[in-house]
């Protein structure tokens, strides 16, 4: 039976580590996804887990032991934002090259300089490139909903990537909102039992981890790394259709909301998708088609369903909230506007970058987004590729 | 030289899920000077079997009984630690 809560979305998601019970957690709390943290160290000082919390130095150090302790055999999580995920920067891609199924809850913060605490998205999308499976979180439902589901995706024998499962610092993180958290052992049974598929602590079958890889294979484990990334997204489809089984919450690959019969889009990430939502029902009363594809993945690109799903529309504007200091957009952009290149008639595709260091995104740039895409549809013709707004100009 | 596999064929992630699998890799082929061993000066004090950087002294009952010419390197130790009266090893240019 669901429990009805009101609640954090970092409460939410300590809530979640209580309920996987992970083997190990080390962990180097800092703002705003502290809260995880100290929540969960009173599971862990309350003896309502048996995980072994790693009480670290550094963020370096965290995920150094986290990928100890995933190479020993167990089953791992941390939970870290912004420079603290930029200090494990090193060990995130031997965590994903050693083929570690690690959670991390990361609570999306901007990175320093200057410093800030508030919400973008510089931290997971700077991670782009380093093998973790990424999924985006709208609330704390889905940042809760993800975490569990991330260990199912993370130790699949076909993945065995760690996964980092994305919310929004303070917007997300530090608000209250009604969600439904899952009984214990619906949790327990949801994921099952952890079976690593080399540990070092299984002194029957010995194994060397982490050896010297030169010209003469190194190229063969990326390649192996490359598919796990492409299998991973049945995976991830098939652990959501499981999930909504018990829980009649349906995940995909994306949301969509007034998406199919829609002439102009929107594509954004996280928290701002429910802003968004508010404000295409507003044109949607006046008769004005437009939608929004909300991407619940951005590593693996599920490339082939976003075309399908965007590829009917006359005009885009992709949201990101990160800049790629000095690319032609940023890079959720890009990558859009990438994939849809192969349409025979494809899209006009522009970008945003917004709400950069936790700047609100406004009812007000919303609908600034939309009557340009109007006008866009209309003449087929954009005004700039890539603007900055919810900017002081 | 052994095969080298292909991507579907390794363990994933760079783990050697067989142990001593190294001895499949026969590094002698390295080897630019060989040590040559003359049974009848050695004192068998295994002064080159201690120092060797490799396992590739072999003994037998606590005897050496030769080199390993598919592991060593030739790195040369071993004749250089071999007492200055004995010299039961030189290394010798590979053909």
């Amino acid at each position: 039976m669901a429990k009805i809560v009101a609640t954090t979305g970092n409460s939410a998601m300590a809530y979640a580590m209580k309920q996987i019970n992970p083997d190990v957690c080390a962990a180097y709390p800092i703002t705003p996804s502290t809260q995880v943290m100290e929540e969960f160290s009173k599971y862990v000082a309350d003896g309502v887990v048996n995980t072994n919390l790693v009480t670290v130095e550094s963020e370096h150090s965290a995920m150094s032991a986290c990928i100890g302790a995933a190479a020993a055999g167990g089953r791992v999580l941390t939970a870290t934002s912004a420079n603290g995920m930029a200090l494990m920067w090193e060990m995130l891609y031997i965590a994903a090259g050693m083929r570690l199924p690690i959670v991390m809850a990361l609570v999306n913060r901007a990175l320093s300089a200057p410093i800030n605490i508030h919400c973008d998205h510089s931290d997971s999308f700077g991670a782009r490139d380093s093998g973790w499976i990424q999924l985006y979180s709208e609330n704390a439902q889905e940042a809760y909903d993800n975490l569990i589901q991330a260990v199912r995706i993370s130790e699949h024998p076909d993945v065995r990537l760690p996964v980092m499962v994305c919310q929004d610092g303070f917007i997300i993180s530090h608000s209250i909102e009604r969600m439904e958290y899952l009984e214990d052992d619906e949790v327990r049974k949801f994921i099952g039992d952890y079976k690593p598929m080399y540990a070092l602590l299984d002194i029957d079958k010995p194994v060397t981890l982490g050896s010297l890889d030169l010209q003469d294979y190194y190229i063969e484990h990326k390649r192996q790394e490359a598919e796990a990334m492409k299998l991973a997204t049945p995976v991830i489809t098939a652990v959501a259709k499981d999930f909504e089984k018990m829980t009649g919450r349906a995940y995909g690959l994306f949301e969509t909301y007034h998406l199919d019969d829609a002439e102009v889009g929107i594509v954004a990430v996280n928290s701002a998708a429910g802003t968004i939502k508010e404000i295409i029902d507003q044109y949607r009363r006046k008769g004005i088609k437009v939608g929004l594809l909300k991407p619940r993945l951005y590593r693996p690109f599920p490339t082939e369903a976003y075309v399908k799903a965007l590829g009917h529309l006359k005009a885009i504007t992709v949201l990101d909230r990160v800049d790629s200091f000095g690319a032609m957009a940023g890079p959720l952009m890009l990558e859009v506007r990438a994939a849809l290149y192969d349409l025979p008639k494809r899209p006009v595709t522009i970008g945003k970058i917004y709400g950069l260091g936790g700047r609100d995104l406004e009812e007000s740039h919303c609908q600034y987004v939309i009557d340009e895409l109007v006008q866009i549809a209309a003449s087929g013709k954009y005004r700039e590729l890539c603007e900055y707004i919810t900017v002081r100009e | 030289m052994f095969k080298l596999k292909n991507w579907k064929e390794v363990p994933i992630g760079g783990a050697v899920d067989q142990p001593g699998s190294a001895m499949e890799n026969k590094t002698g082929s390295w080897r630019v000077e060989r040590p040559v061993w003359n049974s009848e000066k050695c004192i068998h004090c295994l002064r080159c079997w201690v120092y060797c950087p490799d396992m590739s002294v072999n003994t037998l009952d606590g005897k050496i009984t030769g080199i390993n010419y598919d592991y060593c390197k030739g790195c040369g130790i071993c004749a250089q630690v071999c007492p200055e009266k004995v010299k039961a090893i030189t290394m010798q240019p590979e053909q």
